[in-house]
C-alpha cells in the first residue's frame, strides 16, 4: 500500500467527497465521520511520504498506468512539496474537526451533506495541485479547487458572501484562464507537459529563456498565479470572500488556498523554467516580485488595522503574509528560500488559529465584529489563549513560529544585497504589532463594567483544533526541525548558499 | 512595416486568438450585468481554445488515425491540444454553470443583477450596521 500512497492521497479524499451526497442521503449522521476519516488518511499519507523523503533523501515518484514520464500523468514528492501536503492535510483535517458545530448553525440543513461533499473535493484539489508533476494535470486540479473554493465562499448565510464568491469566480478564472494560456505557450515551444520534462530542456539550451513564448509563458504564469494567491495590488477579491463566508470555509481557504498557489509558483520557477532563468534568463522578474511582495508586506497589515470586522482584518493581514511567502522566490540563496518555505507552515499555523478564534466569536455571537471581542478573557480563556500566541506569532515575537520566519527572510535580504528589505519587514512588524495590539487589549484588559459578548467557552470539538494549531505556533517556534526540513527543501531547489 | 504585416498576416490565427481574449476581457471588465460578465468569460476562454486548436494544425494533415496501409510520410494533426481543450471545455461549462446558479441567487437576494446596484446596496447595509 505504501507504494501507491501518492495517489492514495488524493483520490480518498476526492472519493469520498463525490459518494457522500449519496451516503448522505441513506444517513446524515455518516457524513462528518467520513469526512474527518478521509481526511485523517491524507494526513496520515502526506506526514509518511514527508517522513519517508525526509530520511532517504529521494523524491517519491509515482506514474499512472505504468506509463512513464513524460508520455504519462505522475505524482512526485519531494520535501519542498511534501511539506506543503502536509500543511493542506494538516489543515484540512482540524478543519473538518472543527466544523461539526459551526456548520449545523451557518449552514442550512438541506445544504450540510453538500458543503461537507464540496469542502472534501476543494481539499483533493489542493492536495492535486500539490502533489502532480504535470503541468496540464496542474491546471485542472486548480480549477476543481477553484470551483469548489467559489461554492464555499458563496454558501454564507449573507447574501454578501454570494457577491463575494463570484466576484471571485470572475477574477479567479481570468487567472486560471492565464494559466491555461501559459501552458498552451509552454506546450508550443517544448511540445512536452511534464515539469521534469521541460526543465530538462530549458537545462539543455538556456537560449530558449530569450524567446518570446517562453518569457509570454512566464508572463501568464505569473499574472495568473499572483491573481489566485492574492499577491498585491491583484487582492481585490480575497478581503470579501474570507468576510463573508462560512466560517469553516473561511478558516480553511484563509489557511491554505493562496500559499497553494504561492506553492505553484514556486513549482513554476524551480521545477518547470528552473533556477537560471531567474538569475540569467529574464532577471527582471525579481524586481518585479520583489516590489510586489514589498508592497504586500507593508501595505496588507497597514489596511487591517484600520479594519472593525475581524474576519476582514484577518484577511488583509493575509495579503501581507503572502508577501512573505513570494519574497522567498526572489532572494534566490539558501536562507531566504528557508524563511519563505518555512513561512507555508508558519503562517498556516497562525492564520489557521485566529480564524479559529474568528470562528468562535461568530458561534458565539453571530457576527465577527472586533469589538466584541471585549472582555473574552475572562469568559474563553482558552480561545483567548490561542488569539494570544498566534498573534504574537504574526507579530514575529521570538520562541513564536513567525519569528523564525521573519530572521531568515531578514538574513536571505542581507545576503541577496536588498537590505530595504530589512526596514520593510520590520515596518510589518509594528503595523502587525498594532493591530494585534488592539485585539488583544480587548480582549484581556477590557474595563471591569463591559459585559463580555462571549459569553462562554466554545465546545471542545471547537477547542480542540484551535488549541493544536495555536500549540503548532509555539512547536515550529521552539523545535529546530521544522526549520531543517524547510532548509534542506531550499538547498534541493539548488540555490547557491 | 511591411515584414510586421507578412508576419502578422502568416500568424493570423494569433492575430484573432488575441482579438478575440481582448473581447472577453473587455466585457468582463466594462459590462455591469453579471450574466454578461460571464459571457465575457466564455469568449476569453475561446479564445484559448482557438489557441490551442490551431498550435496542433499541420498543413495537409489528416486526422491522427493509422489506417491499412497508411504511408509513413502522411502528416497529421496533433491530437494532444485537442484532448486537452476536452478537459478545458468542460471546466468552462462548470464555471458557467457554478455562476449562473450564483446569479440566480444573487437575483433573489438582491433582487438585481447589476453590479453598480449590488455595491449600493452593500454600502448601505455597511452604514447601516456602523
Amino acid at each position: 500500500m505504501v507504494a501507491h500512497l501518492p495517489v492514495l492521497t488524493i483520490m480518498i479524499p476526492l472519493f469520498a467527497g463525490l459518494f457522500m451526497p449519496l451516503l448522505g442521503r441513506l444517513n446524515r449522521a455518516i457524513v462528518w465521520p467520513l469526512a474527518v476519516g478521509a481526511l485523517g488518511f491524507a494526513t496520515f499519507g502526506s506526514i509518511h511520504m514527508l517522513v519517508d523523503v525526509a530520511t532517504t533523501g529521494e523524491a517519491i515518484h509515482y506514474s499512472f498506468g505504468g506509463w512513464a514520464l513524460p508520455t504519462g500523468i505522475g505524482y512526485r514528492v519531494d520535501l519542498l512539496n511534501g511539506m506543503v501536503l502536509a500543511m493542506i492535510a494538516g489543515a484540512g483535517l482540524l478543519t473538518s474537526i472543527w466544523m461539526l458545530r459551526p456548520a449545523q448553525k451557518e449552514i442550512p440543513d438541506e445544504g450540510r451533506t453538500s458543503y461537507y461533499a464540496v469542502f472534501l473535493l476543494c481539499c483533493a484539489g489542493f492536495l492535486g495541485i500539490t502533489i502532480t508533476a504535470d503541468i496540464f494535470n496542474l491546471y485542472v486540479f486548480l480549477e476543481i479547487a477553484s470551483i469548489t473554493s467559489y461554492v464555499l465562499i458563496a454558501m454564507g448565510g449573507r447574501r454578501q458572501a454570494l457577491y463575494a464568491g463570484y466576484s471571485y469566480l470572475i477574477v479567479g478564472s481570468i487567472g486560471a484562464t492565464f494559466i491555461l494560456l501559459g501552458i498552451g505557450h509552454l506546450y508550443m515551444r517544448t511540445g512536452s507537459l511534464g515539469m521534469a520534462d521541460i526543465l530538462s530542456q530549458f537545462q539543455a539550451d538556456t537560449s530558449l529563456y530569450t524567446l518570446s513564448d517562453v518569457r509570454t509563458a512566464f508572463a501568464f504564469f505569473t499574472v495568473g498565479l499572483a491573481i489566485k494567491m492574492a499577491l498585491f495590488p491583484l487582492h481585490g477579491w480575497q478581503p470579501s470572500a474570507y468576510t463573508y463566508a462560512p466560517s469553516p470555509s473561511s478558516l480553511f481557504i484563509a489557511s491554505t488556498s493562496t500559499k497553494v498557489s504561492a506553492y505553484a509558483f514556486y513549482r513554476i520557477c524551480f521545477g518547470v523554467f528552473g533556477l537560471a532563468f531567474l538569475t540569467d534568463g529574464l532577471p527582471e522578474i525579481r524586481q518585479i516580485v520583489l516590489v510586489m511582495s514589498s508592497a504586500a508586506i507593508v501595505l496588507g497589515p497597514l489596511i487591517a488595522i484600520r479594519q472593525g470586522d475581524l474576519k476582514r482584518l484577518l484577511a488583509y493581514s493575509s495579503v501581507g503574509q503572502i508577501g512573505y511567502i513570494m519574497l522567498g522566490v526572489v532572494l534566490l540563496n539558501v536562507d531566504g528560500l528557508t524563511g519563505g518555505i518555512i513561512h507555508f507552515w508558519n503562517h498556516a499555523a497562525a492564520k489557521g488559529s485566529l480564524f479559529c478564534v474568528a470562528g468562535a466569536l461568530v458561534f458565539r455571537t453571530g457576527s465577527s465584529r472586533v469589538s466584541d471581542l471585549a472582555g473574552m478573557g475572562r469568559r474563553a480563556p482558552w480561545t483567548s489563549a490561542v488569539l494570544t500566541v498566534a498573534g504574537c506569532s504574526m507579530v514575529g515575537v521570538p520562541m513564536t513560529a513567525g519569528f523564525l520566519s521573519k530572521w531568515y527572510l531578514a538574513a536571505g535580504a542581507l545576503e541577496a544585497d536588498y537590505v530595504f528589505v530589512v526596514p520593510v519587514l520590520i515596518a510589518s512588524s509594528v503595523f502587525t504589532a498594532i493591530y494585534v495590539w488592539r485585539v488583544l487589549q480587548l480582549v484581556w484588559f477590557a474595563p471591569k463594567d463591559v459585559e463580555p459578548a462571549v459569553t462562554s467557552e466554545v465546545p471542545w470539538s471547537m477547542r480542540i483544533p484551535a488549541l493544536a494549531l495555536g500549540a503548532a505556533c509555539l512547536v515550529f517556534g521552539l523545535t529546530p526541525w521544522s526549520v531543517d526540513l524547510a532548509r534542506s527543501a531550499a538547498v534541493a531547489l539548488g540555490v547557491g548558499s | 512595416m511591411l515584414d510586421v504585416l507578412s508576419h502578422l498576416w502568416s500568424h493570423y490565427h494569433y492575430v484573432f486568438y488575441i482579438l478575440l481574449m481582448l473581447i472577453g476581457l473587455y466585457a468582463v471588465l466594462a459590462k455591469g450585468n453579471l450574466v454578461k460578465k460571464v459571457i465575457g468569460l466564455n469568449v476569453l476562454q475561446t479564445a484559448v481554445f482557438l489557441f490551442y486548436i490551431s498550435i496542433g494544425r499541420k498543413a495537409g494533415g489528416t486526422a491522427p488515425v493509422l489506417w491499412e496501409g497508411k504511408p509513413e510520410t502522411v502528416p497529421y494533426e496533433n491530437p494532444l491540444p485537442h484532448v486537452l481543450m476536452l478537459t478545458a471545455i468542460v471546466v468552462g461549462v462548470s464555471i458557467t454553470a457554478v455562476a449562473l446558479a450564483l446569479i440566480i441567487r444573487i437575483k433573489r437576494g438582491y433582487g438585481t443583477i447589476e453590479e453598480g446596484e449590488i455595491l449600493a446596496l452593500d454600502e448601505a447595509d455597511a452604514r447601516g450596521e456602523s
